[in-house]
């Protein structure tokens, strides 16, 4: 399953909750929309540049984590107690390498037909904004990835 | 009435700028243009879409077309809606006659808005291509514009 969303949308924060329950193999892709949230596009480079460091995943935890904290001192704080080279994440994050990596995900998810977040590909299929009941219930029903 | 479909004549309208000043079908000669149509100002799924837009506005550039945003909404509603979003896609008022505009590109909602379409209107004001959401909460993303501008 592919999860377009941005670290500052509060939906796609409860969706990260529940989709950890379900233990389903997710790829996150960046979706910021800087006019809607200011603080999405910074929040996705810096959780790339962790990514250099090996704790993408932490720090994607830690941004949805605590969505009230996405400002510059709040990011250098979660790469410290990641254990984070926090000079070269802070080089890292601003460096053209991490921006044109999160413009992909964007770009990508606009030729998806991505409008809104969060967006779930779920086989192929676009699931837009909150997902409804019933595909709560199918995710319920699929298979944990083996192996 | 649909939406007006490609190869039509853009009709005659009459739309309000922010400013007060008139945008008629003459505005429309001499480039390409996009007209958003959008139900309300500040409902949520509009606000989505014209942030959306805004991200990629420099690759609309690109394609030298212009996007303005159209509601019946009055234009201090939509400028209070505009730099709330942070946008800087210019905003058109169908105000008074309310709908008029709408009408006359097949948009206008029975309920007395318009519905979410997306017009192109060619440099020759002949419409290019045009897309009516199935619902007015259905989302029309970008992908369908870059589809119609490469067409």
């Amino acid at each position: 399953m592919i999860v377009y969303g941005d670290y500052e949308c509060p939906f796609c924060a409860a969706l990260e909750a529940r989709l950890h329950a379900l233990a389903l193999r997710v790829a996150f892709r960046h979706f910021p929309v800087r006019s809607s949230h200011p603080r999405a596009h910074a929040s996705a480079c810096a959780a790339e540049a962790a990514g250099l460091q090996g704790a993408f995943w932490p720090f994607h935890d830690a941004l949805f984590a605590d969505q009230g904290r996405l400002e510059d001192p709040h990011l250098w704080d979660r790469a410290e107690r990641l254990g984070l080279d926090v000079a070269r994440f802070d080089a890292d994050r601003r460096s053209e390498a991490v921006a044109a990596r999160v413009r992909e995900d964007f770009r990508g998810g606009l030729r998806a037909g991505v409008a809104t977040t969060p967006t779930l590909f779920v086989d192929g299929h676009p699931h837009a904004g909150r997902p409804t009941p019933e595909l709560w219930r199918s995710l319920g029903a699929l298979e944990p990835p083996s192996g | 009435m649909p939406v007006i479909a490609a190869g039509t004549p853009a009709p005659e309208f009459t739309l309000r700028r922010a400013d007060g000043t008139a945008f008629t079908r003459a505005d429309l000669l001499g480039h390409r243009t996009l007209l958003v149509f959008y139900p309300f100002a500040f409902s949520p799924v509009c606000t989505d879409q014209l942030s959306l837009y805004e991200e990629v506005r420099e690759d609309f550039a690109e394609h030298g077309l212009t996007l303005y945003g159209v509601s019946c909404d009055a234009g201090y509603s939509q400028t209070a809606f505009r730099e709330q979003l942070g946008v800087t896609i210019e905003q058109l008022s169908d105000f008074e006659p309310k709908g008029a505009a709408c009408e006359a590109f097949g948009v206008l909602h029975p309920a007395g808005f318009p519905q979410r379409a997306l017009v192109l209107v060619g440099a020759d004001g002949v419409v290019e291509w045009s897309y009516e959401g199935a619902t007015p909460g259905e989302l029309p993303g970008a992908n369908l514009i870059f589809d119609a501008l490469a067409a």
